[in-house]
């Protein structure tokens, strides 16, 4: 048992307590993250020395924050901890990764992918302009590099990280020069019930929308941005409001976010198999309860196996590490297990009503119009992607994203389809009048993100 | 209920879809049946190459005639598929390597491929970012590359559009032949023709020994790369004496390159890269073209092809079964083929014989079991 090579990619709050589970069964498990430290996207860290308290730069989780961080701390040198490493391929047995200049190979016997998430766009025109930020890089802007992304800011999406991240802004000295959440305010008022699952949280948004209220932020929920304008930079953004009227707000700087997706790459190149979960809008792998996959020896944890929040990537690292001690013969703490299992069993309840709360503007992304850009990587637009789909298309028509993807190069390039899959299959869905879901995913390919050529092989 | 047609297609990569072209615009009743969707394997993710030079000079005849075609495609499909005339590079690392390239030229001057032998000192004039270990080079400006992911797509909708039947997704889950015709089933439906064409690449050693004659057809996964784009300068299409790197850049910026093997398994199907020949081809892309060092990768691929213990396809009649025409086992580097292949499938059913030599493709050149 103590033999056995556990391999966990990530140190997010899931990430940290998995291998906090493993290392307390007396494994030292090769944990491999892409960051130079601990803590993940949602509690990244600082530069070194700087003096914002945690409470300054996590706010009401401040103190989950400085708990993930001790615990990872005080794990690096019981692990094979690997900082800076992007794991870019796996395949049975074995991660294919890249650090500090150099290709290694990292042998494992069972691995816990705890990869994080990432934003969803809608491609609003205009969106590739200078200034516009998604949502959560003018979150870690601030975070992380103590810097706001503009003077005057607007923010548009929907999702709780619109509200923190404009109110965030506002607490920093920033002018918000508008808030607009794509969802109606009936919309999160019928989400209410479910949500109050969850009172602290629950509690916590409405004082966020308070104190944006209450500092005279423009604040439109139920609005449709329609463009973000300027020459070589974004000057303004053009919205309709609830009653269809419009407005033309200036500003320096967009925040710009629609939820969340997993960042499931890795789980998709080892051959977890995905379906689509149609309340979040996203393609999941599938994965038990306890974080296994129909793959051997392969456990999934926290938001890149479905989006569920920081709170619950904790409670599932941990009981994917349990998972993989279970499957291995070892000692369990079967009162321990128990007690996350309750914890976990609570959670899709108050998940479902915060999707159903602020869900993914589909219409708006299936409306993109078609001069807009909708991978910016390929420069691919929108009119080029619904032409792609028209059986009189040269090719035939696509009745999938893979097949668009083969014809109009939409998801090929450096993002490999990380920001515009989502929106791609919601304009390709509406343009062939199917489900989303039956336009299906973007198959991946080694490697995850770019690894530069080198002029040796590895090793 | 059953269909009659005048011959059945089976497998839509870039010979079946041709195929289908040619003989429906013959006026042919023509029905092709793909496993998945047309070009999704060999034919649709393989290196685009558009490539004569250095190939066998049994196959020279079949490129020259496919080469044709390539510079009529938008005629015949209403695209080019991203077609270019880039010229294309065969470069020599060693003296070994250079006399191969001098004795190549003969075998291009009596196929009349335009070709000239460039030495060390004019190469580096003309393309002066190529690395030190290269010593020669052999130039065909008549070759290119294109998007293979657009041509068999193109070419099946240009068969519909002449009267072709394409059916994707419909694996031939039986195909027999009752002594008149070939009969194909599938879904409870049934395909009858006199004539089966056995365009299925690496399955279609399945069909040949289904019908008597098995040949020793392994299954081939190139592995190949692409970078994030870079400023354009590596206008030709470019490979080396061996074959272990091979390397072109699209005008968009981006420079795609391959060499050595991903893993598959064909009964699947399923094919993956090999990060230790992703690694290699990076190492050798970077020797051809130093520049190279530190750019990124920004996906890699592969896909299944059939490959012969030669090298050669087998294009010809069966030795078995009156009727029935294979075309398969392109062994690497059939996507330049392709149109050329389905041209000549076209005129051995309508017209009982090409002018293209078929004799080294024969099925029974490798003598294998009691068929021959």
């Amino acid at each position: 048992m103590t033999a056995m090579t556990v391999a966990v990619v990530g140190a997010g709050p899931s990430g940290t307590r998995a291998v906090e589970v493993l290392v307390r069964a007396g494994l030292r498990p090769v944990w491999v993250e892409e960051a130079p430290a601990t803590g993940g996207r949602i509690y990244q860290r600082p530069p070194a020395g700087t003096t914002r308290s945690p409470r300054d730069l996590y706010g009401t989780e401040g103190a989950k924050a400085e708990a993930i961080h001790a615990a990872g701390d005080r794990l690096r040198a019981a692990s094979d901890w690997r900082p800076g490493t992007l794991a870019w391929n796996i395949r049975p047995g074995v991660l294919d990764t890249f650090r500090a200049g150099r290709h290694e190979t990292v042998a494992f016997d069972r691995a816990i992918l705890c990869t994080g998430a990432m934003e969803r766009i809608v491609p609003v025109p205009g969106w590739t302009l200078p200034g516009v930020f998604t949502l959560g890089a003018a979150q870690i802007a601030l975070k992380a590099q103590g810097v706001a992304i503009g003077s005057r800011v607007a923010f548009i999406g929907t999702g709780p990280l619109l509200w923190l991240t404009a109110t965030q802004y506002l607490k920093a000295g920033a002018a918000v020069a508008l808030v607009l959440d794509t969802t109606p305010l009936r919309t999160k008022a019928r989400a209410a019930a479910g949500l109050l699952a969850d009172p602290a949280t629950f509690a916590k948004g409405l004082a966020l929308v308070a104190r944006l209220h209450l500092a005279g932020v423009r604040v439109i929920e139920g609005g449709t941005p329609v463009a973000l304008e300027g020459t070589d930079a974004v000057e303004a953004v053009r919205v309709r409001d609830r009653r269809g009227r419009e407005h033309r707000i200036a500003c320096d700087a967009v925040g710009l976010g629609f939820g969340l997706k997993p960042e499931s790459q890795l789980a998709d190149l080892a051959g977890v198999p995905f379906r689509f979960e149609a309340i979040e809008r996203n393609w999941v792998p599938e994965r038990d309860r306890a974080g296994r996959t129909p793959v051997a020896g392969l456990y999934l944890a926290g938001d890149g196996a479905g989006i569920a929040g920081a709170d619950a990537a904790e409670l599932a690292g941990a009981r994917a590490a349990w998972a993989v001690l279970e499957d291995a013969g070892a000692a369990l703490d079967a009162a321990e297990i128990a007690r996350l299992d309750r914890a976990l069993a609570r959670l899709p309840r108050v998940r479902a009503a915060l999707e159903r709360a602020f869900p993914y503007p589909s219409a708006l992304a299936a409306r993109t119009p078609d001069a807009t850009i909708v991978c910016r990587c390929e420069a691919i637009t929108a009119g080029e992607l619904r032409a792609a789909a028209r059986a009189s298309h040269v090719t035939g028509g696509a009745a999938e994203v893979n097949r668009a993807k083969a014809f109009t190069r939409v998801g090929m390039g450096r993002c490999q389809g990380r920001v515009c899959g989502p929106p791609a299959a919601e304009i390709l869905a509406d343009a062939l009048g199917c489900d989303v879901a039956a336009v299906g995913r973007l198959r991946g390919q080694p490697p995850v993100k770019p690894i530069p050529i080198l002029a040796e092989a590895a090793e | 209920m059953s269909t009659a047609h005048d011959v059945l297609i089976l497998g839509g990569g870039g010979a079946g879809c041709s195929a289908a072209l040619h003989l429906a615009r013959r006026g042919a009743r023509v029905v092709l049946f793909e496993r998945g969707l047309v070009g999704s394997q060999a034919s649709g993710v393989n290196y685009g190459g558009v490539r004569q030079n250095g190939r066998h000079p049994a196959e020279l005849p079949i490129a020259r005639r496919a080469r044709e075609i390539w510079a009529r495609l938008p005629e015949l499909i209403g695209t080019d598929a991203e077609f270019e005339v880039t010229g294309h590079l065969k470069l020599a690392r060693s003296a070994e390597e250079e006399a191969e390239l001098a004795g190549y030229m003969e075998v291009a001057r009596a196929h009349d491929l335009p070709l000239e032998l460039i030495g060390s000192n004019r190469l580096r004039e003309r393309w002066p970012w190529l690395g030190p270990r290269v010593v020669a080079g052999a130039f065909a400006p008549e070759d290119g590359a294109a998007n293979p992911r657009l041509l068999a797509p193109a070419l099946a909708r240009a068969a519909r559009a002449k009267g072709a039947e394409i059916n994707e997704r419909t694996p031939v889950e039986q195909i027999a032949h009752d002594g008149a015709d070939f009969v194909v089933t599938h879904g409870g439906r049934t395909w009858r023709a006199p004539v089966a064409l056995n365009c299925m690449g690496y399955w279609g050693g399945t069909i040949a020994a289904r019908f008597g004659e098995a040949v020793p057809v392994a299954p081939l996964a190139p592995n190949m790369l692409v970078s994030e784009p870079i400023p354009y300068f590596i206008e030709p299409n470019m490979g080396v004496v061996g074959g272990d790197v091979y390397l072109r850049q699209i005008r968009r910026g981006n420079v795609i390159f391959g060499g050595g093997r991903g893993a598959s398994d064909p009964a699947v199907p399923w094919a993956r890269p090999l990060p230790e020949s992703t690694l290699a081809a990076m190492a050798r892309a970077v020797e051809l073209v130093p520049r190279l060092a530190g750019i990124h990768v920004i996906r890699s691929w592969t896909g299944i092809d059939g490959e012969m213990p030669d090298g050669l396809p087998v294009i010809g009649p069966s030795r078995t079964t009156p009727g029935l025409i294979h075309a398969f086992g392109f062994s690497g580097h059939g996507f330049m083929l392709g149109p050329g292949i389905g041209a000549i499938l076209a005129e051995l059913v309508l017209d009982g014989r090409t002018d293209v030599p078929l004799e080294p493709f024969r099925i029974d050149r490798f003598a294998l079991g009691s068929a021959t």
